[in-house]
């Protein structure tokens, strides 16, 4: 896992203590409200979302920058994808 | 024989609107609102419109109402919810005596958690005082909740101060307004509240539906795990019908307040006025700040249980204390805590109205009462006064 520090983040979404899949579904439905190259910052307490965010930006091709740790949940720091000319 | 129902703090009946609101969504439109196909949208729509209904009973938006299944469990959720997710932050919460069971158990189960809850007293009428909810105040303090009104004393708590406190010291604040949501105008963003329970039967929609409004970016643990229903927050296939219900009760609620509101507070009035004159019996709550349809009173020398029969045998229904304590013939806690004597609390009665309440309701009561509480006393070993103590504190009857 790779872990990052001070990233900047365009928008940020809290879904602690929400419930699995919504760390897969806020991830899309963030995703697609930014705009190419703008970074999402996702706040979760749930444990799963460190193989699933990942895993879930290399299926989409969204750069997953890293993450990071507090004592209650993780942030992981992702960059929109930019589309193909 | 008249039936007068005069028990609307225990529930009420649907409203003929919200029943016909309801029906599409039992047989025809079914489905589960996760369903990808039109079935599913069909219901996953409702119930958004619901929310919205619901929201703007409170003031608040569509994304803060997260619903249940009832007001208990929105109390449950809050209490829980906001201690455990803050517990790293402090663990100390504050309730008064005044609350509901689903609150008073909801801060015992934390206590034997591990967390420390303060019980707060209340004056004589049954207020929660500001300044005593400042002293109690610690560093560790995550989390107040103060009923909004009182479904047993009717009485309406001085929730905005306590709100601009709570968010001076930076805590959350709930209010259970499962009396007041749908009776009395109720804002979320006045009140300075946090987090707000209601419960949709208390305003003429279906039992088995209620709500948790929270404030937009609040963390809470879930009560209910499991799937992502209500943005992963509470887990279960929804109530669809029910909340369907609960969306149009609030709609109806929110237009007819005022005109629902200005005919109980006269009826109430009149009640109020004409029970007042029976020898020993006493208004209980706050005279004034009370829920527009709610009369509660002690009598003296008799039983709360005893009235209720013989009122219910004359075709009048009404209620002694909570409808948790009544069934259990316990003294009502929330009048202990009043400084009510507990032989008087056992002779406590609530006459609470509906918008279906008429005058001639409050006539024959105002007939058939006093009879009744003339019959009582005349059996009463303590007709001429609770006596004196015994040794182990009973009361000995005056001969």
């Amino acid at each position: 896992m790779k872990f990052v520090e001070n990233v900047k983040a365009d928008v940020t979404t809290d879904i602690v203590y929400m419930m699995c899949p919504m760390h897969l579904l806020k991830l899309q439905e963030k995703i697609r409200e930014l705009d190419e190259g703008q970074i999402l910052e996702i706040m979760t307490d749930y444990d799963g979302a460190l193989e699933d965010i990942p895993g879930w930006c290399e299926k989409t091709g969204n750069e997953f920058l890293g993450m990071s740790e507090t004592e209650d949940f993780y942030k992981f720091y992702i960059r929109k994808k930019a589309r193909r000319k | 024989m008249r039936k007068c129902y005069f028990d609307h703090v225990a529930t009420n009946p649907l409203d003929r609107r919200v029943f016909d609101a309801m029906t599409p969504y039992f047989m025809e439109a079914f489905g589960n609102p996760l369903s990808l196909y039109d079935l599913g949208a069909k219901a996953k729509e409702a119930i958004e419109n619901a929310r919205g209904q619901v929201a703007a009973l409170i003031n608040s938006k569509a994304s803060e109402i997260i619903f249940t299944s009832s007001g208990a469990e929105a109390n449950n959720f809050a209490l829980r919810g906001i201690a455990l997710a803050r517990q790293h932050e402090g663990k100390h919460v504050i309730v008064s005596k005044m609350e509901h069971h689903s609150i008073l158990n909801s801060a015992r189960f934390l206590e034997k958690a591990g967390f420390v809850v303060t019980f707060l007293p209340v004056d004589k009428h049954g207020i929660v005082e500001p300044e005593i909810v400042k002293k109690s105040i610690t560093k560790e303090t995550t989390l107040i909740s103060i009923t909004h009104a009182s479904s047993e004393v009717g009485t309406i708590e001085p929730i905005k101060e306590i709100g601009r406190i709570a968010k001076e010291k930076g805590i959350i604040f709930h209010t259970d307004a499962v009396a007041a949501a749908g009776n009395i105008p109720v804002d979320v963003k006045e009140l300075g509240v946090d987090l707000l329970s209601m419960a949709a039967h208390q305003f003429y929609g279906p039992k088995g539906a209620g709500a948790l409004y929270v404030r937009e970016g609040l963390r809470i643990v879930p009560l209910i795990y499991g799937g992502i229903q209500e943005n992963g927050r509470r887990a279960g296939t929804e109530n669809v019908p029910a909340i369907v219900g609960m969306g149009k009760a609030a709609e109806l609620a929110k237009d007819e307040m005022a005109a629902r509101m200005e005919q109980s507070k006269k009826l109430r009035d009149k009640l109020i006025k004409g029970v007042s004159g029976i020898e020993n019996i006493y208004l209980t709550g706050h005279p004034e700040n009370r829920l527009p349809a709610h009369a509660s009173f002690t009598v003296e020398f008799i039983e709360g249980e005893a009235m209720l029969l013989l009122l219910a045998a004359k075709g009048i229904y009404a209620a002694s204390g909570s409808a948790c304590s009544s069934k259990a013939l316990k003294a009502s806690p929330v009048l202990l805590s009043m400084g009510v004597s507990s032989n008087l609390a056992q002779g406590s009665i609530v006459f609470s109205l509906g918008k279906g309440s008429t005058e001639e309701d409050i006539d024959y009561l105002l007939a058939e009462f006093p009879q009744v509480i003339k019959r009582l006393r005349e059996m009463s070993p303590y007709a001429k006064g609770w006596g004196t103590k015994g040794e182990s504190g009973e009361c000995i009857p005056q001969k």
